[in-house]
């Protein structure tokens, strides 16, 4: 269907439920989101001030969702949304916000407002618009295996590199096996560590796993361009392929999106529960570590610190794991301020890393995380997202701090793992 | 009667605040049933922590600031607190105000002493202007502002300053100040429903959705 203004005022009008309503009628306009938004904070430019980013939002909610607005609307009092409008606001709903969640965490009245960013995209999306570079993407991972295409030839090239490499045998589409494990397309194009550690990892706990070619790609980026339609069909394919092959457990790669698109947009995506589980890889491992099944030898007595995925730790909850991991084998651990729930992203999240329109904007922001590896000096950063993780080696060498090397934790657990 | 703005003070007291309590009931009675009708879709996803817990917690919760941003915005968090203690306070603990609410619901409480009274109404006052001042010239405020936050930094005001003046007869007439007082407040409770004003109820409701949204996934709130 084509975009058009009607179908994106309709597509936002059905994301306007009881919490959109409450966090409206609630704020105040004290502004405090903006000192928790990084574009913010790097630009003081105040049209970043996040509650600002879904103002159209406001004015539809205002005029359609209640009553004083609506009486107001014959009055002349609330005004309509227009084109021209979502026109202005593309750039500060895809360019300037990484859904990083930080306002969510300040706002005195409670406004989840990365929430309403990302229903703001599903009106924008259907409007026409949406960065060009996303909505490529959408197309190719609908048509293909994965927003870079199709990945399933290059998938099965890695698997056996990984098999060959560790001497492990790894089985695609496995049926009745405890653990799916999806990818992103990063850890599939940048290599085979990511599937090489997992077969070790899972050797060595004595758990079955498989990879399934049916449903491999963990990125979504019907979440980032905010298209519940494209978005749903790809989780469906997971769900799919989990349920063909009878698995217990699906599990979430180091991506931060695709965790929230898996395991928490996904059953309302296509609207039932899984019977299956849905774990993040660190989850994983902490449960391997907890039970004693994930055991290491040995530790990196370099300078490390951690960078915290904000979808995986302060949208998704996953925060003490990696830490746990991490102790058991880096001898030398420093956080970074803020580190954990109110960490800094990295600049590149929710679609920003791959809009090109956006790249100013994002190196700006990205001082904040530069700042903050200054103060520590790091010799290595260590993540669990794989688009933080090439966001930081980018950012990282475009500032000429490319000395400090970027580690995956599931990669770091693997290398030091009991023999 | 010889106080010629007798009429006026039994107007406030009677008819007028009849009109004003009805207003107030009404409106946000409308306004917190036009949020809760439009529901919210069912969630599938199996719940990693609590999600009612966390959202009740909330609610609680969110009224301390994060670690490390008050010296970001100062006088928007210290002025908010100021303000808000200091009116809750004189709202609420003050003898004849407690005489009010007893008549209206039948429910009684200790007040608080006139020196407190008096100071948090001052300052109060102070940190209103702090928060007028700060919207007109910090730029993130600014550029959130309309007329209404004025307006009702104003509205906000009118009780307090009617009320220090009426109790400590600084000026003009004792009846007419008192007159002023109760329909100033009479004002400010026919503006709930209509500004921004009713975050004094709906906050309750979005601080849950945030704690449940958050608490559902076992995240922080």
């Amino acid at each position: 269907m084509t975009a058009t203004f009607e179908r994106g005022l309709n597509a936002l009008r059905e994301q306007i439920d009881a919490p959109v309503a409450s966090f409206f009628s609630s704020c105040v306009s004290c502004g405090l989101c903006a000192e928790a938004c990084i574009f913010y904070r790097e630009t003081e430019d105040p049209k970043y001030t996040p509650i600002n980013k879904v103002e159209p939002m406001r004015k539809l909610w205002k005029r359609e969702y209640t009553l004083f607005g609506r009486l107001g609307k014959y009055l002349g009092l609330a005004p309509q949304i227009t084109d021209e409008e979502l026109t202005e606001w593309e750039t500060l709903v895809y360019d300037s916000c990484t859904m990083c969640g930080r306002c969510t965490m300040v706002c005195p009245v409670g406004n989840d407002i990365t929430m309403m960013i990302r229903k703001m995209r599903e009106g924008m999306s259907a409007s026409g618009h949406g960065p060009v570079e996303l909505m490529g993407a959408a197309v190719r991972h609908t048509d293909g295996t994965s927003p870079m295409g199709d990945l399933t030839k290059a998938l099965l090239k890695r698997v056996e590199q990984a098999s060959a490499v560790t001497g492990i045998e790894i089985e695609v589409d496995k049926p009745g096996v405890d653990y799916m494990l999806m990818l992103s397309s990063h850890e599939i194009a940048s290599g085979e560590e990511m599937i090489a550690s997992v077969a070790k990892i899972m050797d060595k706990a004595g758990k079955t796993w498989t990879i399934s070619t049916e449903g491999f790609e963990a990125t979504n980026v019907g979440i980032q361009l905010g298209n519940k339609d494209v978005a749903a069909n790809l989780v469906s394919r997971i769900v799919n392929a989990a349920e063909k092959l009878g698995v217990k457990t699906v599990i979430s790669p180091e991506c931060g999106h695709a965790y929230q698109a898996i395991r928490w947009e996904g059953p309302n995506l296509i609207g039932r529960e899984y019977p299956f589980e849905v774990r993040h890889i660190i989850e994983v491992l902490e449960q391997f570590r907890a039970e004693g099944k994930l055991k290491t030898n040995g530790k990196d007595d370099s300078r490390i610190t951690f960078h915290d995925p904000c979808q995986v730790v302060r949208r998704g909850g996953v925060c003490k794991e990696p830490r746990n991991l991490l102790n058991m084998v880096a001898s030398d651990f420093v956080e970074t301020d803020d580190a954990g729930t109110m960490n800094w992203c990295c600049s590149g999240g929710g679609g920003v890393g791959a809009n090109q329109r956006a790249n100013d904007i994002q190196a700006k922001a990205f001082n904040m995380k530069k700042r903050q590896f200054e103060k520590v000096n790091p010799e290595k950063v260590v993540t669990m997202c794989a688009f933080c993780h090439s966001t930081l080696e980018d950012q990282l060498e475009a500032n000429d701090m490319d000395e400090i090397e970027v580690l995956g934790l599931t990669e770091m657990m693997a290398e030091y793992l009991e023999e | 009667m010889n106080n010629p703005y007798f009429d006026l003070l039994m107007w406030a007291r009677g008819p007028g605040f009849d009109i004003a309590l009805t207003v107030f009931v009404a409106g946000l009675l409308i306004r917190v049933l036009e949020i809760l009708v439009l529901g919210r879709k069912r969630d599938f996803s199996k719940a990693k922590g609590s999600p009612v817990g966390q959202g009740i917690k909330t609610i609680f919760t969110r009224s301390v600031p994060r670690k490390g941003l008050v010296k970001f915005a100062p006088i928007t968090y210290i002025g908010g607190y100021v303000f808000h203690i200091g009116f809750l306070v004189a709202f609420f603990f003050f003898a004849p105000h407690i005489a009010l609410i007893y008549d209206l619901i039948g429910i009684s409480y200790p007040a608080m002493g006139r020196v407190i009274i008096e100071s948090a109404t001052a300052l109060a006052i102070i940190a209103i202007i702090a928060l007028f001042w700060s919207r007109m010239t910090d730029p993130v405020r600014r550029a959130l502002t309309t007329w209404q936050d004025y307006l009702l930094l104003v509205l906000s005001a009118l009780p307090l300053i009617t009320g220090y003046v009426a109790v400590n007869k600084l000026f003009g007439d004792g009846t007419l100040m008192l007159a002023l007082h109760i329909l100033s407040a009479e004002a400010l409770m026919v503006a709930f429903p209509f500004t921004k004003l009713t975050h004094a109820f709906t906050f309750v409701i979005s601080r849950y959705y945030n704690g449940a949204i958050q608490g559902r996934k076992g995240a922080e709130s």
